[in-house]
């Protein structure tokens, strides 16, 4: 046990203090960033992704054709690892402060609870398009290193790949997030978010009359143009965003609406 | 100042909080007591935006709590010491508090420091807090805006006594200096020690509310003599109730009374003295005995 102290003259006085402010968005979300990393478990999430998309470079300048060594091929395959892992960051930002009981405070804090859900969905999002950043960074080590070494090194990239890119991580985290804020429960949540959707693709192969809804409906389809080089056509777009108002859209609006009146204790 | 008019919350049939109403004053510190389950978290939480009331509201500085701008600046809230996360320090749980309510970085060492938690307890995660570091924590959390009103449930569990001790001239200098404070307790002993007001619940509804002295004085006179049956007819003589215990005669009367109605009859007395016998401890248990008692009272 720690040492008491009596309590010093004045230090627990009530103060009249100048009208206070609201915190800002601004504010709450640096402070939902700061809660992602200040901990094992997200730091240790965030280390890992760095580490999984290094080792990918690394491996593929080991192993790859030296033709094939270019910065959009280094670039493409870190997308899908951290694109697994990132929403389970979305979700634990979430589900964490109902599990760890730390909602206690931050509603208490902040009682109008939409607020501190608008600053963690606005930070997992600054998360992914880091993430991107970083896949880019990391490309571009690759790149650098494969042109000194007899890798091809090309640096071409269309633009429309890096957009690609970030649509498919900031969909993937706020998918996260809204299932997170659906279930408000860690496994339950992260259970759900790789399970559902796989098990829907799983369905939709095997059961013959899903195979059509399943076409606008399985994630891991309408996102795929995403990855390719070829231009997104108008069709695979509205399967993306069918699928997105599905697994995202509708998850987020029924979760805050949950968030919102759950009781807090 | 708190404010609670006609709280109401039901689960289901159940009314966990029954037309709950009390008002706690700025300077005074506010007893909150009953037995586990009696409604007094729930109660709390509903002064504190976390819980919404079937019916009822309350206010704290004259806003719903939903209204305050930045409520940490405005009441100190601690609701339950176990409620953080287990991987943060506390140094690191105070400093997200601090920051969410743009509080200088400074207060976070002046709160640790004024809870008695040192730089080593500070840099420690939560986890391997004791629950009486973590109520002191949970102090810290709920000082460190500098508020005017504080709003603490059970905040002397898991202390040690002298930790309950230092919180008690905390609450009171706090109070003292024109806060305002309301604090649960089922540890009858601490709210007695410190609170000026009462205001007792059981079963989801108040049963008694009132200044520390006014229902203390309720307790009645203990008297005692040689010969009991010659005092009993005194008091019977005097039209004083008298009823048995361990100690002698319990009589609902002040001891001016009882002592003018001894010497009438020519009783030598033994014993004659507030009958304490726990005090709020007896008041406590009646109060929340059982529904005829409930009724009684009211």
């Amino acid at each position: 046990m720690t040492t008491t102290t009596a309590p010093a003259a004045g230090a627990v006085a009530p103060r009249q203090h100048a009208p206070v402010r609201r915190p800002s968005l601004l504010r709450l979300t640096a402070v939902e960033l700061r809660k992602l990393v200040d901990t094992r478990a997200g730091r240790w999430l965030l280390i890992t992704i760095g580490l999984i998309t290094a080792v990918i470079v690394t491996l593929q300048l080991i192993y790859a054709r030296d033709a094939e060594q270019t910065f959009v091929n280094f670039f493409t395959p870190s997308l899908l690892p951290i694109g697994v892992l990132l929403p389970v960051l979305g979700i634990l930002s979430i589900t964490s402060e109902w599990s760890q009981r730390t909602a206690l405070t931050t509603y208490a804090l902040v009682p109008r609870r939409e607020r501190v859900v608008v600053a963690k969905l606005i930070a997992v999002v600054l998360t992914s398009l880091a993430s991107v950043l970083a896949s880019l960074a990391v490309a571009a080590a690759g790149t650098l290193v494969a042109s000194a070494t007899g890798g091809a090194g090309t640096w071409q990239i269309d633009a429309s790949l890096i957009l690609n890119a970030v649509i498919l991580q900031v969909t993937g985290v706020l998918m996260g997030a809204a299932f997170g804020l659906l279930l408000l429960n860690p496994p339950l949540a992260i259970v759900g978010y790789l399970l559902l959707p796989t098990l829907w693709g799983v369905l939709g192969e095997v059961v013959r009359p899903l195979r059509g809804p399943s076409e606008w409906l399985d994630t891991s389809k309408t996102m795929e143009p995403l990855f390719s080089s070829d231009a997104v056509t108008g069709e695979q777009w509205g399967r993306m965003a069918v699928s997105l108002l599905v697994w995202m859209v509708l998850p987020l609006a029924a979760g805050l609406v949950r968030t919102l009146r759950r009781e807090v204790s | 100042m708190i404010t609670v008019q006609n709280l109401t919350k039901r689960y289901g049939p159940h009314p966990a909080v029954d037309d709950v109403s009390f008002q706690c004053e700025p300077g005074t510190v506010t007893g909150f007591l009953g037995p586990n389950g009696a409604g007094k978290s729930t109660t709390m939480r509903m002064i504190c935006g976390l819980t919404a009331p079937t019916a009822g509201r309350a206010t704290v500085s004259g806003h719903a709590y939903r209204e305050l701008p930045n409520p940490g600046r405005e009441v100190g809230v601690l609701l339950d010491a176990s409620a953080q996360h287990a991987g943060r320090t506390g140094r690191e749980a105070l400093t997200l508090s601090a920051y969410t309510m743009g509080l200088d970085r400074r207060e976070v060492a002046a709160k640790l420091d004024l809870v008695g938690l040192n730089a080593v307890a500070a840099k420690r995660r939560v986890r391997a807090y004791s629950l009486g570091m973590r109520q002191r924590l949970g102090l810290a959390q709920a000082l460190l805006g500098d508020p005017r009103v504080l709003i603490l449930d059970e905040p002397a569990n898991g202390l040690d006594p002298e930790g309950i001790f230092w919180m008690r001239g905390l609450l009171r200098d706090f109070a003292d200096r024109g806060g305002t404070v309301l604090l649960s307790s089922h540890l009858l002993r601490e709210v007695e020690a410190v609170a000026d007001r009462l205001v007792v619940i059981g079963g989801g509804r108040i049963v008694a509310q009132g200044n520390k002295d006014e229902l203390l004085a309720g307790g009645g006179t203990l008297v005692r003599a040689r010969d009991g049956a010659a005092l009993r007819r005194a008091l019977d003589a005097a039209g004083l109730t008298a009823a048995d215990s361990p100690d002698g005669l319990l009589v609902q009367a002040d001891a001016e009374a009882v002592g003018q109605a001894a010497a009438d009859a020519g009783v030598a007395l033994a014993e004659l003295r507030p009958a304490d016998g726990g005090g709020l401890e007896q008041l406590f248990l009646t109060l929340t005995a059982g529904e005829s008692t409930k009724e009684a009272v009211r």
